[in-house]
């Protein structure tokens, strides 16, 4: 806000936000600029059993899409690993905005006092007080054959004879995806909602606008930021994993991080960089068509 | 066996936090004493008691550095200078020895050379030729010189390998939900057991496990099933594929407490699986038996290398450690978890006559068996799955392996699992 001293340099430009700038820019050059064109350049490599070959092949490429522009067999195997991976994708994504939107709602506006808004909120974090896989692996003796649900399904005659779906399946990876990511979702919506104006629900109601006109125009289009910020989150999480379908699934479910995993494990770097340049195209692109629809920065 | 095993891994986390201390403490005392040779392997062999005897006896200290399989080969592949001691599969070896990072090890320095099991020797138990399909030892012991990158034929000065460990694997089962004999390999394929199989997730492995149970099912012959033809590993892959498409297998699993999980949860009945896991199941008072097929077992086989950047002093402490692993001690201490160890009789000289009884001679256990920790493993009365020594590595058909078509398979493998 003080007067700055003129610039005497011939470039005329102020070097202190530079400084202040660089070092950010420096982390984010060395620890993500540069593995990430690292990870590209080698996608271009050649490789062998016990080598990376310094070269400029399309090898990684034209394997991964080898045979997929034959359709009579039936999908290519990355064709059917993306198809796999992003429609379990579509499913949480769907799951966790209802269920994400739906506590949103209610903490921001059918709960009147401040603290036991927080004190709710508070309770929604509480699953993060234990780690990620501790809370994805504790569905196991829950969903099993002979676990605990079906023990009760079975004792109380709901069915004759244990359920085999509930486990090792996409219900199973869904159920574990939707309880780790949910408060993705309902963070960043809380907050958009917490920042609408009162006023306008007031007026909406004063216009003679039902509940169901108020939410439609007013409170959805006010949280889309939240919405999508939410969405990436849950869209970059699911596209990337490979623990959580790995142990749900019973290691019977397609995912391209399963795939990358697989191949690091076979010294395959070249093939794995190259599935992960691929990988990292598509979710850029979801996430670009997603900031398209709905200018985050400006809305925040 | 389990519960040894981590109570080993805890022990060794806190003797490695110890030794770390004491290193900070001191170091001008440790560096002109005490070598210390970091050990780099799959937690299997790396007891905090064998550590501690080798301390003891020979002063030296052994950091521990677990990693996973694939890590032991990407270490010594990538970044042989991170270890003194390498701990490896032989079926490694045939990504390893092409880049040349380790030495051939001098065969005059090794004590007990010539008492080597002949399995890793001739290829023999008995003096009967046993199954070398896959990487077998035989064929990766030997180096035709201390600086190759390539293996010999026959027998030479310079070994790749000196072995620790090595077993044969077979299928799991539980038959109390079984309820009736299981004799061969292809009940892993049995649509009776739909819903309830497993196998492991491991490609070069579970490919194997598979190609016992298409043979057994009469559906292939195959000439080596550790080295398939890219048509042999497509047959396969559409046999497994076609299986997994009928709902044959429950899950598969890719380490060693989910397929203990698996068995021990009753989600399968029968699977693929590793003795330790086994008897990981048993201990917990559920039967599981690691089933004798009479199409015979997949063995694998560990062993020390040693990175060629080794010299001086280290590396004379190397042999001596090697030396010394050889000497009886450390082989009946695996002995008595169900493994099987590089020289059986300084081995024999160190166990009691029951315990090699019941681990090696597959005879009644005269009296309970005990895990190193003192913990009751097995009954007085029980006979070990497979039996003697002879009868279940004279049984082994193929050996874990690395394939010429590594690749391919790996891909149709993923194309399997998106099936």
């Amino acid at each position: 806000m003080s007067s700055s001293p003129p610039d005497r340099r011939p470039m005329g430009r102020p070097v202190a936000p530079l400084l202040q700038a660089a070092p950010l820019a420096l982390v984010l050059l060395l620890f993500f600029v540069f593995p990430l064109l690292a990870t590209a350049v080698v996608s271009l490599w050649n490789y062998t059993e016990y080598s990376l070959v310094p070269d400029v092949t399309s090898r990684n490429y034209v394997e991964m899409f080898e045979g997929c522009s034959d359709f009579s067999e039936g999908l290519c195997t990355t064709f059917g690993t993306y198809l796999s991976t992003l429609r379990l994708c579509a499913i949480v994504w769907a799951v966790t905005t209802l269920f994400g939107f739906g506590i949103a709602y209610f903490l921001a506006f059918h709960i009147r006092s401040d603290t036991v808004r927080m004190a709710l909120f508070l309770v929604c974090t509480a699953p993060f007080l234990t780690s990620n896989v501790i809370r994805m692996i504790s569905w196991l003796p829950l969903l099993g054959r002979e676990g605990v649900v079906n023990q009760f399904l079975v004792g109380t005659g709901l069915v004759d004879q244990p359920q085999d779906w509930l486990l090792f399946s996409d219900f199973s990876v869904v159920l574990a995806f939707v309880h780790l990511y949910t408060l993705f979702v309902t963070v960043p919506v809380f907050n958009s909602m917490m920042r609408i104006d009162r006023r306008l629900l007031e007026a909406a109601q004063d216009a003679g606008a039902s509940g169901w006109q108020t939410l439609r125009h007013v409170v959805i289009p006010l949280t889309k930021p939240g919405l999508v910020i939410g969405s990436i989150f849950v869209i970059v999480l699911v596209m990337g994993d490979f623990v959580t379908i790995g142990v749900m699934g019973g290691q019977q479910i397609a995912s391209i991080g399963k795939v990358i995993q697989v191949q690091m494990s076979y010294l395959q770097f070249p093939a794995a960089a190259a599935q992960a340049v691929v990988l990292l195209g598509l979710v850029l692109l979801v996430i670009a068509v997603m900031t398209k629809l709905i200018d985050i920065r400006r809305e925040l | 066996m389990d519960k040894p095993i981590r109570a080993g891994r805890r022990q060794l986390l806190q003797g490695a936090a110890g030794l770390a201390a004491a290193g900070l403490a001191a170091p001008a005392v440790h560096a002109q004493g005490a070598v210390t040779l970091r050990y780099v392997g799959t937690a299997v062999n790396q007891h905090a008691g064998i550590k501690e005897k080798v301390r003891q006896d020979l002063g030296i200290t052994l950091e521990y550095i677990p990693v996973t399989s694939d890590d032991v080969v990407r270490r010594a592949v990538t970044q042989p200078n991170s270890l003194d001691i390498l701990d490896a599969e032989y079926w490694m070896l045939k990504k390893i020895i092409p880049s040349g990072n380790l030495m051939g090890m001098d065969a005059s320095r090794i004590k007990l050379v010539d008492e080597i099991s002949t399995v890793f020797t001739k290829g023999e138990v008995a003096g009967k030729k046993i199954g070398d399909q896959g990487t077998a030892p035989i064929k990766v012991s030997y180096m035709p010189a201390r600086d190759a990158k390539t293996f010999a034929p026959g027998q030479t000065q310079w070994l790749t390998l000196i072995p620790t460990t090595y077993n044969a694997d077979t299928l799991g089962i539980r038959p109390d939900r079984v309820g009736r004999p299981i004799e061969s390999w292809a009940e892993l394929l049995n649509p009776e057991f739909k819903g309830k199989a497993s196998i492991l997730n491991i490609p070069s492995i579970g490919i194997m496990d598979a190609a016992m149970a298409v043979e057994a099912m009469g559906r292939h012959k195959y000439a080596d099933k550790g080295n398939m033809t890219r048509a042999e590993i497509d047959l396969t892959m559409r046999v497994l594929t076609e299986a997994k498409r009928a709902g044959q297998f429950r899950a598969f699993w890719k380490d060693f407490n989910e397929s203990v999980n698996l068995m021990a949860s009753g989600e399968t009945v029968i699977q693929s699986m590793w003795s330790p896991a086994v008897t990981a199941v048993r201990s917990r008072g559920i039967p599981c038996t690691y089933q004798p097929l009479k199409e015979g077992y997949r063995a694998w086989a560990a062993g020390f290398g040693l990175p060629k950047t080794l010299s001086g002093r280290k590396l004379d402490a190397a042999y001596e450690f090697i030396n010394w692993f050889l000497s009886g001690w450390a082989g009946a201490f695996l002995n008595r978890q169900g493994y099987y160890s590089a020289v059986l009789s300084t081995a024999q000289k160190s166990m009691e006559a029951y315990e090699w009884d019941f681990w090696m001679m597959g005879k009644p256990a005269a009296q309970d068996i005990k895990a190193p920790d003192g913990t009751v493993m097995e009954k007085a009365g029980s006979v070990r799955d497979g039996g003697s020594f002879d009868a279940r590595m004279g049984a082994v058909v193929c050996w874990n392996a690395v394939m010429d078509e590594n690749d391919y398979m790996v891909r149709k493998w993923n194309e399997f699992i998106a099936a």
